[in-house]
């Protein structure tokens, strides 16, 4: 779809894959139906902060049966409901908020988590950032607020690809310790491998079952599966030629 | 409508206090604050309702999307801060995180404008109604008394969508008899009727040029007087219209720049549907200063007094 499109951003796409994969097929409750669903207001809220990485929870949406498959061909054209970051706008089954500019989905998580507590709503809320999107103050102040308000139901999981647009993370502006940072404010930390899904799913599941906030460092490979995409920072928003695609999806498909 | 007297209220107390008359009819109310509750009177609000009353600390951005997380929730999310930090510090907050999805997030800055005084530049919001203009599906209300105030907070929690009320931090002289005074987002409410010249305000300056006004009758001068509290949309274009066709001269008169205030929504409708000569007073192109209110209200040209001699002598050279 990247490739259709002509832009997308498969680096940070293919590197939550799993996660995404993981917290829809074996921990969250969300129905396919969507807003047709009686259960829909029991569903678990899924919040993805970082925007660009679209396709990645496009797909996972559509092989779930949330839209049609066709419907992923249409990604980035005019008049899609699959827009380059998520919209609520076009009411595409599956999406929680509109989210894109990076630093603002954690705050809504918060919002949501809030309101669910106000409504005896039992749900539970899981919202996805990238490691570089933890470079925006505002998401530390979402993170100090959620402690303060003593939320039960809020999970957040890092996808530390360890790269960004203009390198590594590490050189640009460091994180680390981000365990550490985390536990300070007062967050529940798990540190998972990224790409294992048993791994992954024993973390998540321990998450929602916790009372308190909690957290999971998930360790990935930025254009994960793709041997010439992964840990490169040239493919963070660059979509693949025909040549590129076919050894892509060969690789990926082995 | 207009109330014939010297009575001074906050409009401020009057948010506060239409909070809680809402709050007690309304459920899905929730008021959010960045740790100004006391200036700007939401704390009336986390009294009588302490659950559902979040104070973020000074995180005006986290404030805006947090509210944009519950209004998703169907919540009513009242969030408040100075109109300073309210708009230009989470201007992305407020366009992607609210306005995009059209969140039912209700903005009600306080201290807007020159008159927050002694605080100076860095606390003035000359540029708010701005940039709360600029983007899509915003509705934008300055609100000119007490009284008015309170029928503006019950109307924005009534509509659904993104709505900016601009407060001042000034107690203001009630304008408008809350018995005969109805809230009309879609006209004009024309306090003089004129010939000679027509004065289009809201928000605090609406007083001063009440009293400009009566200063140029005096002199012979019978000016129109519009007040326009909803800026965006402007639902009054057709009063504006027909009261620039009668007059032939339009003044625009506004606490707040003249760039992009309610004077450039005025010029927009006028220069699209009827050409006419528009003087736009407010504050010039610059930042504030410190000063105490009046003095800052002198400087700036803004009051009764100051109003009747710009326009008197411009309405002499034209």
């Amino acid at each position: 779809m990247i490739h259709r499109a002509k832009s997308g951003h498969p680096g940070g796409s293919l590197s939550c894959v799993e996660i995404l994969s993981v917290l829809y097929q074996d921990v969250m409750f969300v129905p396919k139906e969507w807003k047709k669903s009686p259960d829909f207001n029991k569903r678990d809220r899924f919040i993805l902060s970082k925007g660009h990485a679209s396709a990645a929870l496009y797909s996972v949406l559509a092989n779930l049966g949330f839209f049609s498959c066709d419907e992923l061909q249409t990604f980035r054209q005019l008049g899609s409901r699959l827009q380059g970051h998520p919209s609520t706008k076009t009411k595409l089954e599956g999406i929680e908020v509109s989210t894109g500019s990076l630093g603002q989905g954690l705050s809504m998580a918060v919002g949501v988590a809030l309101a669910l507590r106000l409504n005896a709503n039992p749900a539970h809320v899981f919202c996805l950032l990238g490691d570089g999107e933890m470079q925006e103050g505002s998401v530390w102040e979402a993170l100090m607020n959620a402690n303060n308000q003593k939320l039960d139901n809020l999970t957040i999981i890092i996808d530390k690809n360890k790269l960004q647009i203009d390198g590594s993370t590490n050189d640009i502006k460091s994180l680390e310790p981000l365990d550490k940072k985390l536990e300070a404010f007062g967050w529940q930390v798990y540190r998972v491998d990224g790409h294992n899904e048993e791994e992954l799913k024993d973390a998540l599941v321990k998450c929602k079952n916790t009372k308190g906030i909690t957290a999971v460092i998930a360790d990935t490979i930025k254009g994960k599966g793709v041997s010439f995409m992964e840990d490169t920072t040239s493919w963070h928003g660059k979509a693949p030629n025909d040549n590129e695609l076919e050894l892509a999806l060969e690789e990926i498909n082995a | 409508m207009l109330k014939n007297t010297n009575e001074v209220k906050s409009p401020r107390n009057a948010y506060g206090e239409t909070l809680v008359e809402l709050g007690k009819i309304n459920q899905d109310i929730v008021v959010l604050d960045a740790d100004l509750s006391c200036s700007t009177q939401t704390c009336k609000f986390q009294k009588a309702f302490p659950r559902r009353f979040f104070n973020v600390g000074i995180s005006e951005q986290d404030m805006m999307c947090t509210a944009a997380g519950l209004a998703n929730e169907g919540k009513i999310p009242f969030v408040s801060t100075f109109a300073m930090f309210a708009t230009a510090r989470c201007l992305d907050q407020i366009r992607n995180s609210i306005c995009y999805p059209k969140a039912n997030v209700k903005i009600v800055a306080t201290h807007g404008g020159i008159t927050v005084g002694e605080d100076g530049a860095s606390h003035q919001a000359l540029e708010d109604v701005s940039y709360m203009r600029s983007i899509p599906d915003m509705t934008v209300i300055v609100p000119a008394d007490y009284n008015e105030v309170k029928q503006v907070v019950k109307y924005a929690s009534e509509i659904y969508g993104p709505v900016y009320i601009r407060l001042a931090r000034t107690n203001l002289r009630t304008v408008f008899d809350e018995e005969k005074y109805t809230f009309n987002p879609e006209h004009a409410v024309k306090i003089f009727d004129g010939d000679d010249v027509t004065i289009i305000t809201n928000g605090e300056t609406l007083c001063e040029v009440i009293d400009c006004a009566q200063m140029l009758k005096k002199n012979g001068i019978n000016a129109e007087v519009l007040h326009v509290p909803v800026v965006k949309p402007f639902l009054a274009k057709e009063d504006v219209i027909a009261s620039a066709n009668k007059t032939k001269n339009v003044i625009v008169v506004e606490n707040h720049s003249i760039i992009g205030g309610l004077g450039s929504a005025v010029c927009e409708v006028l220069s699209e549907n009827l050409p006419t000569r528009v003087l736009r007073i407010g504050t010039p192109d610059c930042f504030g200063q410190s000063g105490e209110q009046r003095a800052l209200v002198e400087f700036f040209g803004l009051s009764g007094q100051k109003l009747y001699e710009r326009i008197s002598d411009y309405l002499g050279k034209k």
